[in-house]
C-alpha cells in the first residue's frame, strides 16, 4: 500500500501532494489496478493532516478515473498509468545528463541551470498553451 | 451551514481592562478552524467565553445555538481543552476516566479506554507523573470521549515538542475522520494549522480580519513584485494587505478575485504562514496609527 508524505515547505497545496503522489506511483508501476488505497484516517493518522484534504485528493483521482470509492470498503485503483513514455525515459536522461555536462563546462552553477531550465520549460509550456 | 459560534459585539472586560471588544464572529459548523492571532488579541478570552467558563460584559455569544453551558445537554454538546492541557496530577489516568464518565451521560468508556491502549499510558500512572505530551493526549481523550458535536481546543500544542505535537495533532485528526465533530482550534503555530485546518480566522486586538475556508483564502491571495509604484496605482479590485518598497522594487500582499493580467508584475502564490503573518502586520500598523491620531488630539 502507497504511504504519503506531506512537505508543507513546497508550496504546493497538500491535496494536491496526495493527488500527484498517486498519479506518480501508478506511473512507476507501484500502484495497480485493484490496489487499495489506505483510508482517509490513516491517512490522517499519519500524516496529521485535515481529512477533507485527503478526501478531495479522493475525489479528484476519482473524477480523473482512476480510482474508484467502495461505500464501507475504501478506495480502489481502477486504472493504471502504466506510461508509454517510460522506454524513452533512459535516453532523454542520457541527453539531459550530457547538456547538464556542457552546461557546467561552460561554467553554470547549479542555481543558474535551474533557472535557465525553468525559464526555458516555462515558455515551452506558455507557447504550447498559445 | 449553521454556526458553530456565533458573537455579536461580543466583549469581555477584567476591571478596567477590556480582554476582548467588540467581537463579531460565526463560526459554520463541519470544519477544523484555526484561530489565529498575536498573544493577547483575545482567543483565549473569546473560547472561554465560548465555554461559559466566563460570562460576557457586553454582546451576546450563542454556541451550537444556545447559551453557553446554559444547560446539561448543552454542556455535554461541546468538549474543551484549556490552555496547557490541565490534569488532576494527583489522579491516576484511569480515575480520569472514570471521573470522565461519572461526569458526563454521554460518555464512550470503550473509546475511551482504546484510546488510552493506543497511547501505550499506564492505567495506574499519575497524571503528574506523564510527559507534557502525555498529559495533553489524556485531556484530548476525556474530551472526545463525551462525543462533543464541538471540539474546543486552545493552544493545546503550544508547549510541546515537535514530535508530542504531530503525534497530538495526528489523534486529533483521526478523531475528525471518524466523528463527526467541528473543531475549534486557536494556536500561533502556522505550520501546525496549515496542516490541520481547513478554516482560518485571524483575530488581531478582538477584531476579527479575515475568516473562510483556507483554499479560499489562498486562491484569493497574491504576491506582486516589480517595480517600484505606489499602492494608490493598484486597481479598485486589488486590495492591498501589505506592501513595502525599496527605492526600486514594490512587493505587495494583495487580495482578489480576478485573474492579474499586468506583465510587470512578478505573481507569487502565497502560503497561509504570509498571509497570516499579511494581516497580522496591517492589524499592527493600523493600531499604531490609531494610537498616532490619538496623541496628536490629546
Amino acid at each position: 500500500m502507497i504511504e504519503f508524505h506531506l512537505d508543507t515547505r513546497s508550496g504546493v497545496a497538500p491535496y494536491l501532494q496526495i493527488v500527484q503522489q498517486v498519479r506518480r506511483a501508478l506511473k512507476l508501476g507501484l500502484l495497480r489496478e485493484g490496489d487499495q488505497l489506505p483510508t482517509v484516517k490513516e491517512v490522517v493518522g499519519r500524516i496529521a493532516i485535515n481529512p477533507n484534504t485527503v478526501l478531495k485528493a479522493y475525489r479528484e483521482l476519482e473524477h480523473d478515473g482512476l480510482v474508484a470509492a467502495r461505500p464501507g470498503v475504501g478506495t480502489f485503483v481502477t486504472r493504471t498509468l502504466s506510461d508509454p513514455s517510460l522506454a524513452a525515459h533512459g535516453p532523454l536522461r542520457q541527453d539531459l545528463g550530457r547538456w547538464l555536462d556542457k552546461a557546467r563546462r561552460a561554467g553554470l552553477d547549479d542555481e543558474s541551470i535551474e533557472a535557465l531550465f525553468r525559464d526555458t520549460f516555462r515558455s515551452a509550456r506558455e507557447e504550447g498553451v498559445a | 451551514m449553521s454556526a458553530v459560534i456565533d458573537a455579536q459585539g461580543l466583549g469581555k472586560r477584567y476591571g478596567r481592562k477590556w480582554a476582548l471588544t467588540d467581537c463579531t464572529i460565526e463560526i459554520p459548523a463541519g470544519h477544523v478552524v484555526g484561530l489565529v492571532g498575536p498573544n493577547g488579541a483575545g482567543k483565549s478570552t473569546l473560547l472561554n467565553l465560548a465555554v461559559g467558563l466566563l460570562a460576557p460584559t457586553a454582546g451576546t455569544i450563542e454556541v451550537l445555538g444556545d447559551e453557553p453551558a446554559g444547560s446539561p445537554e448543552g454542556l455535554g454538546r461541546v468538549g474543551f481543552v484549556a490552555q496547557d492541557t490541565p490534569t488532576y496530577s494527583g489522579l491516576s489516568v484511569a480515575d480520569h476516566l472514570r471521573l470522565g464518565a461519572h461526569l458526563n451521560p454521554t460518555w464512550d468508556q470503550g473509546a475511551a479506554e482504546s484510546r488510552i491502549d493506543q497511547l501505550g499510558l499506564d492505567p495506574d500512572q499519575k497524571a503528574g507523573k506523564l510527559s507534557g505530551g502525555q498529559r495533553a493526549q489524556l485531556a484530548l481523550t476525556l474530551a472526545v470521549a463525551k462525543r462533543p458535536e464541538l471540539l474546543i481546543l486552545d493552544e493545546p500544542v503550544a508547549s510541546l515538542d515537535p514530535l508530542a505535537r504531530r503525534e497530538f495533532l495526528q489523534i486529533l485528526m483521526e478523531t475528525v475522520a471518524e466523528q463527526e465533530v467541528s473543531v475549534v482550534l486557536s494556536s500561533h503555530l502556522v505550520a501546525d494549522l496549515e496542516r490541520v485546518c481547513d478554516y482560518l480566522v485571524v483575530l488581531v486586538a478582538s477584531r476579527v480580519q479575515i475568516a473562510g475556508p483556507v483554499d479560499d483564502l489562498l486562491a484569493e491571495h497574491r504576491r506582486l513584485i516589480g517595480a517600484r509604484r505606489d499602492t494608490d496605482a493598484l486597481p479598485a479590485n486589488q486590495e492591498v494587505i501589505e506592501s513595502s518598497h525599496t527605492e526600486r522594487q514594490s512587493t505587495f500582499l494583495i487580495r482578489t478575485t480576478d485573474p492579474i493580467f499586468d506583465p510587470a508584475w512578478t505573481v507569487e502564490e502565497v502560503g497561509l504562514e504570509d498571509l497570516v503573518l499579511g494581516y497580522m502586520g496591517q492589524a499592527a500598523s493600523a493600531a499604531r496609527n490609531e494610537r498616532s491620531t490619538l496623541r496628536l488630539h490629546s
